[in-house]
C-alpha cells in the first residue's frame, strides 16, 4: 500500500502526460497500467498505424519510380514485414515512455485498477494479487477507449473475418478483399493501408462521403482521389444484412438507390470506439456518465465525485490524443493549484494521415452557413504550388475560412502532402487571435508547401497571386 | 541617439493631457517602459513611459500644466549629449498613436500605450466597503490566471492585446489601455472587448451590470477591471489600511425638517428640496465652525479651509465618483439641491470634468436610497472625515410619557484620528445635529 499526491487510472497519452506534469510541478504520481504504457496511441493506434502508412505511401511511390530513374525489377507487396516494422515502432515508443518515467520519477504499477472508495485505488497484479493504493490529492481516470462492433448490423467482431484496428494491426499478411465499415479517420487510413498492399478494398460508410465531420471539400477531395485508386465508396450506405462465415462475409448494403452485395475475406469495424467505463467501480464512488456514455466532467475536469478527475478518450470527445494529452496537462496544474490554462476545445486539430492527407481546425463551411456568420473563402489548390509539383503530390488544397468584417480565421481545412504539419500555422494563429492579414505578412519560404496556406489567405482577401 | 518625450495620444479621445506630476526626476536614467510622468486625460490619469533608454535630459511641461497631444513634453538621450537642436525646434512630434488602426497590423510594435495605474485625482470613491461587485465571487484561489494581471507597463513591443482584439476595439470605440486583459499574462483577448462597454459618450444603460465577460466555461466569471475600479481599489487601499479610523453614529430627528420641506414645496416646485439637500447644508454650516473636520491631513501638516467644498458620492455604472458641490457652505439649499443633481446626472453620463471631481474639503456619502440603516464609509484621502447617511426611517420614540412616530435619520462619521480626535468629531456632529433638528437655523 503506497500513497502518492496523484494517480492515474491508465497510461495512454493523458494519463501518462498528465503523471509527468504533475512530478514537474513536484507532486508525486502513480500510473496503473496493465499493458504497455502508452496507451490505445502508442500500441494500438497512432503510431503502429501511421509506421504503416508510411510503408503504404512508399509502396505507392514507387509506382512513379520509374519516373525519377529507378528502375526495380518488379515490386513484391509484403504486408507482415510492414506490420513488424510498425511494432517496433510502437515498443520503441512504449519504452521511450518508460524512459520518461523513471526520469521523471513516476510510479508505473502494472496491472488492472479500479476505485476502491475515496481516493484508494486497488490494483490487480498479473499474479491475481491485490492492492491498494491512496492518492493524497486526487485520482485521475485516464482508461480511455476500445474498439466495438457493430452488433446491430450484425457484425459482431470474432477477431477473424469481423476485426477491428486491434487484428489488423498485426495481421501477417492483407486479405485479397476487405469491406471497411466508417469512413472516419480511422476507417479512411487502413483503407489506404491495404489498397497499396494489393487488398481490394470497398468502403461502406451510412453518412454521404468520407470523413463525414470534415469540411465537404475535404470530403470530396478525398472520394476523387480515392476512387483513382480503385477504393471502391458505398456511400449514404445501409447494410441490410451481414452473412458472416468462418472464411468469409458477404455484405448486403443498399446505397444510392442500388442494392450491393459484398463478398470479402474480411470486415474492418472502425465505426466508434466506446469509452472504458466498465469494472472500475465508477457507481460505487458516485461518478456520473453523461447520456452518451463518456464520464461527466465539468470545465475543471473533475467528475461529480469531488478529487475524482477524468480525461481524455474516457472523458468524452473529441477522441483525440492531442486532446486527451492537453488535458492531462492541465489536470495535473489543476490538481497542483498551479495557474493553468483551460483547454480550449475551440481550437483542437484534426488529423487525417491516409494519402492524401486531410487535416482541419475551427468551423466548417457548413458550420459557418448554419452558425449565419458573415465569412468569406481563400482556397489554393497544390497544383498550382512550385514545391508540390517537384514531389508530384499535387493532389489536394488549402482552403481558409475568414471573418468577413474583421478577418479572423474561423477554419481551416486542408487536403494534401504534409498538410497535417502545414496546420500549424493556423493553429498557433488561431490560438492567439492572429486574423488573416498577420498571416500575409508573415513571409513563407519558397519554395515549401506553406506558401499554399499564404496564398489561400490571400485568397480569402481577393488578392489570391499564384492561380 | 535622442529620443522626444512627446504628450502621447493615451486614448482614443484625447485631445489634451495635464502633467499631474513628473516621476522620474530630471537626470535620471530611464529605459523603455519606466514611467516618466502622471498625465490626465480626459479619463483618468494616465502614465507616460519612456520609449527609449537613456537620461531624462529636460522637463519641459511643469506640473500641474496642460499641453495638446504631440507637444514636446522633454527629451530623452545621453547624459552629454547635445539637445538644444530638439528643444528649440519644439514642434510638435506626431503623437504616438495608440488606439491601433484597423489595417495596421504593425500595430504589434506599438502597443496600446500607457497601460494606465489609472488614479482618479482627488475627490475619490468614498465607497462603501460592501460596494463589490457581485460578479466577482466564484474565483477560487486556483481560478484562471485570467484573473487579470494587471498588466504593468508593458515594454515597447510586447503584444499585449491580439490582432483581432485590436480590430474590435477600433470597431466599437473601447479604449484598449483602458482594459484588463484576459489573455496569456494580461492579454486583451476578443471576449475582453466583447465584454466591455462601447466607448462614446452614450450613457449605459441604467441596472446594466458591469462588464461580465463570456466565460471559457461555465463555472467562474472574470470581470476586466475598469479605470475606475482599479482606481477605487487602489485608493480606498491606501486609505482604509494607514489611516487610524474611528466612526461617531448620530440618530438625527427629522420631524422639523419634514415640517420644513413640506412648507417649502407648497411654495411650488421650485422649492422643493430633499432630506440630503438639507443635510449637505448643514454639514456645510457645520464644516464651516469646525474648521479642523474641514482639513486635508498632509502628512506633516493638517490644512485646514475656510471655505466648504463638499464631495458628493454618485454611484454611476462603472463604480463610485465624487463631484464636488463647490463653496457649498455660501449657497442656497435650493441652489445645492440643482447642483447636486445637475453633477449627479453629469457623474452617471461619465461627463465630469475633471475640475468637478476634485477639490473636495470633505465628502458626503448617502446609501439611503438603497435602504441601508447605516454603514461606515472609506475616507476618502486627504480629507480627513466623511460623512455616511442612511434611509430614513420612522420610529417609535419616548416623549412625553408617549410613544410617538418620528423620522429618524442616521448618519456616522469616519475621522482619521490622526487629524482629529474623539471630541472633535464628537462636537462636529453635535453641530450638525443642531442644524439638522433646528433646520430654520439654516438660514
Amino acid at each position: 500500500m503506497a500513497t502518492y499526491d496523484v494517480i492515474f487510472l491508465g497510461g495512454g497519452p493523458a494519463g501518462y502526460v498528465g503523471a509527468i506534469r504533475a512530478s514537474q510541478l513536484g507532486l508525486s504520481a502513480a500510473v496503473i497500467e496493465r499493458e504497455a504504457l502508452g496507451g490505445t496511441c502508442v500500441l494500438w493506434g497512432c503510431i503502429p498505424a501511421k509506421a504503416l502508412l508510411e510503408s503504404a505511401g512508399l509502396a505507392e511511390k514507387l509506382k512513379k519510380a520509374k519516373e525519377h530513374g529507378i528502375t526495380l525489377d518488379g515490386v513484391h507487396l509484403d504486408f507482415g514485414p510492414a506490420m513488424k516494422r510498425s511494432r517496433a515502432v510502437s515498443t520503441q515508443n512504449s519504452k521511450g515512455v518508460e524512459f520518461l518515467f523513471k526520469k521523471w520519477k513516476v510510479a508505473w504499477i502494472k496491472g488492472t485498477g479500479r476505485l476502491a472508495g475515496g481516493k484508494r485505488v486497488a490494483v490487480k497484479g498479473a499474479d491475481g494479487k491485490e492492492e491498494t493504493h491512496e492518492a493524497k490529492k486526487a485520482v485521475v481516470i485516464s482508461t480511455g477507449s476500445r474498439v466495438k462492433g457493430l452488433p446491430q448490423a450484425g457484425l459482431e467482431l470474432n477477431k477473424t473475418t469481423v476485426v477491428s484496428s486491434d487484428e489488423v494491426l498485426i495481421a501477417e499478411k492483407a486479405p485479397k478483399t476487405m469491406a471497411v465499415v466508417g469512413a472516419g479517420a480511422v476507417g479512411c487510413e487502413f483503407a489506404d493501408v491495404f489498397a497499396a498492399f494489393g487488398t481490394k478494398v470497398t468502403i461502406v460508410e451510412v453518412m454521404d462521403r468520407l470523413l463525414p465531420i470534415e469540411d465537404a471539400d475535404c470530403s470530396a477531395e478525398l472520394g476523387k482521389a480515392f476512387k483513382k485508386r480503385g477504393i471502391e465508396q458505398l456511400l449514404g450506405a445501409k447494410i441490410t444484412k451481414a452473412d458472416v462465415r468462418p472464411n468469409g462475409v458477404t455484405l448486403h448494403v443498399e446505397s444510392g438507390g442500388q442494392k450491393h452485395t459484398l463478398e470479402v475475406e474480411q470486415v474492418l469495424v472502425a465505426a466508434g470506439r466506446a469509452p472504458n467505463v466498465e469494472g472500475i467501480g465508477l457507481k460505487e464512488a458516485g461518478v456520473q456518465l453523461t447520456d452518451r456514455g463518456f464520464i461527466k466532467v465539468n470545465q475543471r475536469l473533475e467528475t461529480t465525485t469531488p478529487g475524482i478527475y477524468a480525461i481524455g478518450d474516457v472523458a468524452g470527445p473529441p477522441m483525440l490524443a492531442h486532446k486527451g494529452s492537453r488535458e492531462g496537462h492541465v489536470v495535473a496544474e489543476i490538481i497542483a493549484g498551479a495557474p493553468y490554462h483551460p483547454v480550449n476545445y475551440g481550437n483542437i486539430p484534426s488529423a487525417t494521415y491516409c494519402h492524401p492527407e486531410v487535416a482541419s481546425i475551427g468551423l466548417t463551411e457548413a458550420q459557418c452557413k448554419e452558425q449565419k456568420l458573415d465569412y468569406k473563402i481563400g482556397k489554393f489548390p497544390f497544383s498550382a504550388n512550385g514545391r508540390a509539383r517537384t514531389s508530384g503530390e499535387t493532389d489536394g488544397f488549402v482552403k481558409i475560412i475568414r471573418g468577413a468584417k474583421h478577418g479572423e480565421i474561423l477554419g481551416a481545412h486542408l487536403v494534401g502532402p504534409h498538410v497535417t504539419e502545414l496546420l500549424h500555422e493556423l493553429v498557433v494563429a488561431r490560438e492567439n487571435e492572429f486574423t488573416v492579414e498577420e498571416i500575409d505578412l508573415a513571409v513563407h519560404a519558397h519554395p515549401t508547401l506553406s506558401e499554399a496556406v499564404a496564398e489561400a489567405v490571400l485568397d480569402s482577401m481577393g488578392k489570391m497571386l499564384h492561380a | 541617439m535622442a529620443t522626444k518625450v512627446v504628450m502621447e495620444a493615451l486614448s482614443p479621445t484625447m485631445e489634451e493631457g495635464r502633467l499631474v506630476k513628473w516621476v522620474a526626476a530630471e537626470g535620471s536614467a530611464v529605459k523603455p517602459g519606466d514611467v516618466l510622468a502622471e498625465v490626465e486625460t480626459d479619463k483618468a490619469v494616465m502614465e507616460l513611459v519612456a520609449r527609449a533608454e537613456g537620461v531624462l535630459r529636460t522637463q519641459l511641461l511643469a506640473e500641474g500644466a496642460t499641453a495638446a497631444v504631440g507637444t514636446l513634453l522633454g527629451v530623452i538621450a545621453g547624459a552629454d549629449e547635445d539637445i538644444a537642436a530638439l528643444i528649440g525646434g519644439a514642434a510638435a512630434a506626431k503623437p504616438a498613436a495608440t488606439a491601433p488602426a484597423p489595417a495596421a497590423p504593425s500595430a504589434a510594435a506599438t502597443p496600446a500605450a500607457a497601460p494606465p495605474a489609472a488614479i482618479l485625482p482627488t475627490a475619490l470613491p468614498t465607497a462603501l466597503p460592501t460596494a463589490l461587485p457581485t460578479a466577482l465571487p466564484t474565483a477560487l484561489p486556483t481560478a484562471l490566471p485570467a484573473a487579470a494581471v494587471p498588466a504593468a507597463a508593458t515594454p515597447a513591443g510586447k503584444v499585449r492585446s491580439s490582432p483581432l482584439a485590436r480590430r474590435l476595439a477600433a470597431d466599437k470605440g473601447v479604449d484598449l489601455a483602458a482594459i484588463a486583459g484576459t489573455g496569456p499574462n494580461g492579454r486583451v483577448i476578443r471576449r475582453d472587448i466583447e465584454a466591455a462597454p462601447a466607448g462614446g459618450t452614450a450613457a449605459a444603460a441604467p441596472r446594466a451590470p458591469a462588464a461580465v465577460a463570456p466565460p471559457a466555461g461555465p463555472d467562474v466569471v472574470d470581470v476586466p477591471l475598469t479605470q475606475m475600479r482599479k482606481t477605487i481599489a487602489r485608493r480606498l487601499s491606501e486609505s482604509i489600511g494607514p489611516i487610524p479610523t474611528f466612526y461617531l453614529t448620530a440618530e438625527l430627528d427629522l420631524t422639523r425638517v419634514q415640517q420644513l420641506r413640506a412648507s417649502m414645496a407648497a411654495l411650488g416646485p421650485e422649492h422643493k428640496v430633499s432630506v440630503n439637500d438639507v443635510l449637505l447644508k448643514a454639514v456645510a454650516l457645520a464644516l464651516v465652525e469646525h474648521p479642523e473636520v474641514n482639513a486635508h491631513w498632509l502628512g506633516d501638516r493638517i490644512r485646514r479651509f475656510a471655505r466648504v467644498h463638499l464631495g458628493m458620492a454618485v454611484a454611476t455604472d462603472d463604480g463610485l465618483i465624487v463631484p464636488v458641490l463647490a463653496d457649498a457652505h455660501a449657497r442656497r439649499m435650493t441652489d445645492l439641491s440643482r447642483d447636486a443633481k445637475r453633477l449627479a446626472g453629469l457623474a452617471r453620463e461619465r461627463k465630469l470634468t475633471p475640475e468637478q471631481y476634485s477639490g473636495a474639503t470633505f465628502s458626503v456619502s448617502n446609501l439611503g436610497m438603497f435602504g441601508i440603516d447605516q454603514f461606515t464609509a472609506i475616507i476618502n484621502p486627504p480629507e480627513v472625515a466623511i460623512l455616511a447617511v442612511g434611509a430614513v426611517e420612522t420610529k417609535p420614540v419616548h416623549e412625553a410619557g408617549a410613544w410617538v412616530p418620528r423620522d429618524v435619520m442616521r448618519v456616522t462619521l469616519s475621522c482619521d484620528h490622526r487629524a482629529i480626535d474623539g471630541a472633535v468629531g464628537a462636537r462636529f456632529l453635535q453641530t450638525v445635529r443642531r442644524y439638522v433638528e433646528n433646520p430654520l437655523l439654516l438660514a
